[in-house]
């Protein structure tokens, strides 16, 4: 073989090294491709720096470097006062922090508001970490025993009976509206044109009411009895426990498959007794403390956590029944949803401050938190229809289908085969949905109720308090407090959204 | 033995079954009636103990009271309007005032939200870092909060008319309100205006004509001199002949307020920022996704095929992400149609604020004024539903699904 170093088109001498490439990642990579690439981009950074520079700035000057934050009084935050320019003015939120927690609930009695919160706290993390085990336990006793807890605990008082009072007193209100009826309709009878039909009608409702009345005549001469008693409420628990266990046992299936349903529904209500124990709700509970002084953060939380927990369930009933076939229920769950959905929670929250005490009978009297807690459930729950109805729609027909062929009925179809799948899907939205709530139940103040927003809005009006600062400084806390629980939401519900679509990620 | 096929049993039946009860049959008809029998009792019972607390309350139902005069001053009036009229022209009132600050409110949201969501879309990091956090902060914070912040701290900080801050000379901004030039009609004022209209209908009708011509026989016209001289020549050569067609009447401070010139309230000002920045951080959420829905391919294929960055957008881009913008977008218009009812916390003369809160406790007439209020914004929302069922129809058969 020849030399081939001394052909011609072979490169005797070694090239010169090429300068790295231009570096495109990491920081320095991120201002030469995203910030500095060309004349119109560098001109669009100034410009966006010099925005963000006259935001930040004056807002962190104002938060922390200008700041006041010692002082008793408005003095502490004047100009004339402390010689420079008063930013924020932090003892004004010091001072006023209890009434924009708690509100006006009575200091020796706070304890009890923060027991509530740190029990929603102990339920609801374990609830949120995908993670930990025994959701089914978690679910039920955050939607279904604190809720009652926490209304004992929040607002006092104790019960006089149980399952069995509560009951007869719930017929006997049902069966007193039978009779009234029938009353009224006879005695149209006189005057009307087509009055036999009337009379007879009324006559028919009226023995269909005493009827009623003689049916249920046992259980309201039980309570009675209980009531002449002094231990109604243990006598009335012993026995509720007793029918509503036996209920259960034959219910599932006897002396077959009934055991377990048996022993759950005992330990329910061994549960359920040491809690009455606990709270002394058999005689008299806690002191009782008014709704309307209750405030702040308190009554937002309230608000919010009764708004989702009420609503849900609405919205599952109302979803399911926009679904079905039965002509009279889809038509009436359409109405009832878009109907809430077409007006303003503004509105919404009027009807229920002063048009519907007009709708209960005039004896009467619902408290105005709960008046627009009601409001607000109705509200929210036609909006959480519309988040389960995209849940229930995303579950192919052959679920239900291979259900239906499995032997099970609608019901158990339902609840074991596409609510849960459609519910899980659906976590992202009613986080969404609950954000709202969340933000939407600053509206309450509108009606008189003092929440966060109310409240900060009525420590404006303190003339002690009153410098140039205190407004700014006030929305500037409070407009932390609503950033922080929303946007926690938000990230929350991305980070489900992004578990669930695990799948799908490429 | 006969072997002929059996007869089917008779439909009839089995239709009315299934109207009547759906799947289920004859269970659902019970259901269904159960279901009424409840419904009736409810029903009933409202009645009732309505009639019953209004003959307590001595509040006669019905709907007289709206030729009653209402007796009270309203300080923002689209129409003629004084304490002694009626309470049906404050109803009138405050659905115009609520009209009004929907409108300005779609307007200016949806500009906002656009440029939002372009700095969002922007290639330049810092540009959409600032979009990021706009979006952020705003969907975050209350609306309510919102507005109060604007009305209580940031309006009521400003100085008193006398100190006001002066736009270019010609609009005031103070804690009165913001005060602007009011135009007054001239003798030009008839001739300009029909001049204009018929620009704007001759223009309409050129650009009806060149879309004909470019979809049928492949023609391209190009008109955009022809418009322009009709939409501002026009006016222009007619302003020339027959004089201004309206002068403005500049704002002059007089003592301690402005005479002249228009004022806007500031509880009006305060809403329409509140109302606009907060939709438009949702609008440009709907936006971007619209935009990123579009698959990429769609640019670089309007690039090969020679077309500029601009066109291609105009073009092809917009035109298949407006299909998923505007049900969206319409839904955050409504949003805001709705959440203009919080002008109820700061005092603007709006539907609620003027009905359901100064005429109700006048009247006392709970279920009349409450029903009207809550009637005209669900007629809103079920309008607004309706055509937009129109318009997801119109799409579905554009694509031939």
């Amino acid at each position: 073989m020849s030399d081939i170093t001394s052909s011609g088109y072979v490169r005797q001498d070694l090239l010169a090294e090429r300068p790295a490439p231009v570096k495109t990642t990491g920081f320095v990579g991120l201002v030469r491709t995203r910030l500095l690439n060309s004349p119109t981009n560098i001109l669009i950074t100034i410009v966006s720096a010099l925005l963000l520079w006259f935001t930040i700035v004056p807002a962190v000057k104002f938060l922390f470097v200008d700041a006041v934050w010692t002082g008793t009084d408005r003095a502490a935050c004047l100009t004339e006062n402390t010689g420079f320019v008063v930013g924020a003015c932090w003892p004004y939120i010091q001072a006023k922090l209890p009434q924009l927690i708690y509100g006006f609930y009575p200091e020796a009695e706070r304890w009890r508001v923060n027991l509530v919160l740190i029990l929603a706290v102990l339920l609801l993390l374990p609830l949120l970490i995908p993670r930990l085990p025994a959701k089914a336990i978690n679910a039920s006793l955050f939607f279904f025993a604190f809720p009652v807890v926490a209304f004992f605990l929040l607002l006092g008082g104790g019960i006089t009976g149980f399952g069995l009072s509560w009951t007869a007193g719930l017929l006997q209100l049902f069966d007193d509206s039978i009779i009234g009826a029938g009353q009224v309709l006879l005695s149209l009878s006189k005057t009307s044109a087509i009055a036999p039909l009337l009379w007879v009608l009324g006559h028919l409702i009226v023995l269909v009411g005493t009827a009623i009345y003689w049916l249920i005549f046992p259980l309201t001469w039980l309570r009675d009895q209980l009531e002449s008693t002094g231990q109604s409420v243990w006598t009335d628990f012993a026995i509720t426990t007793v029918v509503v266990s036996l209920i259960a046992f034959v219910v599932s299936g006897g002396v077959r498959t009934g055991w377990r349903p048996l022993g759950s529904t005992i330990m329910t209500f061994i549960a359920i007794a040491i809690v009455i124990k606990l709270m002394g709700l058999d005689h008299g509970g806690l002191p009782i403390v008014q709704t309307r002084l209750w405030g702040g953060l308190l009554v937002t939380l309230v608000v919010s956590v009764a708004g989702i927990v009420t609503s849900l369930p609405i919205g599952i009933a109302l979803a399911l029944g926009r679904r079905s076939t039965i002509p009279l229920i889809r038509i009436f769950s359409i109405a009832f949803i878009e109907f809430w959905r077409g007006v303003p929670l503004i509105t919404v929250l009027f009807f229920a401050t002063y048009m519907l005490p007009l709708f209960l009978p005039g004896n009467f009297t619902v408290d105005g938190l709960v008046r627009a807690l009601i409001g607000i459930a109705l509200f929210t729950g036609a909006y959480q229809a519309e988040n389960v109805r995209g849940g229930l729609a995303a579950i192919p027909r052959g679920q239900s289908e291979a259900s239906a062929a499995l032997g099970l009925s609608w019901w158990k179809t339902t609840s074991l085969i596409v609510l849960p799948q459609a519910l899980r899907h659906v976590i992202p939205n009613l986080v969404n949905s609950f954000i709202s709530l969340f933000k939407d139940t600053s509206l309450v103040s509108i009606v008189a109720l003092f929440d966060l927003l109310g409240s900060l809005r009525a420590s404006f009006a303190d003339p002690k308090w009153s410098a140039p600062s205190t407004l700014f400084t006030g929305f500037a806390f409070a407009g932390i407090i609503y950033f922080l629980f929303c946007f926690g939401m938000s990230r929350y519900s991305l980070f489900v959204e992004k578990r669930l679509n695990a799948h799908r990620r490429n | 033995m006969s072997t002929e096929a059996r007869k089917p049993p008779a439909q009839i039946a089995l239709k009315i079954r299934r109207v009547l009860g759906g799947k289920t049959g004859w269970n659902g008809i019970a259901v269904q009636l159960v279901f009424a029998a409840i419904l009736g009792w409810i029903g009933y019972e409202i009645v009732s103990n309505a009639r019953a607390n209004l003959e307590n309350q001595h509040i006669a139902g019905g709907f007289g009271f709206l030729r009653n005069n209402a007796g009270f001053d309203v300080n923002q009036t689209l129409i003629s309007y004084t304490g002694s009229d009626t309470f049906l022209r404050v109803f009138v009132v405050g659905l115009l005032n609520t009209l009004v600050v929907s409108v300005v409110g779609v307007v200016f949201a949806t500009v906002i939200g656009f440029v939002v969501a372009l700095c969002r879309l922007s290639p330049n990091w810092l540009l959409s870092r600032v979009g990021e956090i706009y979006v952020e902060l705003i969907r975050n914070l209350p609306l309510l909060f919102q507005i109060l912040f604007w009305y209580l701290a940031v309006l009521a900080a400003l100085p008193n008319p006398r100190q006001s801050i002066s736009l270019f000379g010609i609009a005031f901004v103070s804690n009165r309100g913001l005060v602007i030039p009011r135009p007054i009609g001239e003798s030009g004022f008839e001739a300009f205006l029909a001049v204009l209209a018929f620009g704007i209908v001759a223009s309409l009708f050129l650009r009806f004509y060149t879309r004909r011509a470019l979809f049928q026989r492949g023609q391209v016209i190009r008109i955009w001199p022809y418009v322009l001289g009709l939409l501002f020549g026009l006016p222009l050569v007619t302003t020339l002949v027959s004089g201004m067609p309206f002068t403005f009447e500049l704002p002059q401070l007089k003592g301690f307020n402005f005479a002249g010139g228009s004022r806007i309230i500031p509880e009006f000002v305060a809403l329409t920022l509140a109302l606009s920045t907060y939709t438009a951080a949702f609008i440009a959420e709907i936006v971007r996704a619209g935009i990123l829905s579009v698959h990429s391919g769609q640019m670089e294929a309007g690039a090969s095929l020679g077309l500029s960055r601009g066109t291609t957008l105009r073009l092809i881009v917009v035109p298949q992400a407006m299909r998923v913008i505007v049900p969206p977008l319409t839904n955050q218009y409504l949003n805001l149609t709705k959440n203009s009812s919080l002008a109820v916390a700061i005092g603007y003369p709006d539907l609620v604020s003027v009905w359901a809160g100064t005429s109700l406790s006048q009247t006392g007439q709970a279920i009349e004024i409450i029903a009207m209020t809550m009637g005209v914004y669900l007629l809103i929302s079920l309008l607004t539903s309706a055509i937009m069922s129109l318009y997801g129809w119109r799409v579905s058969r554009s694509l031939g699904a």
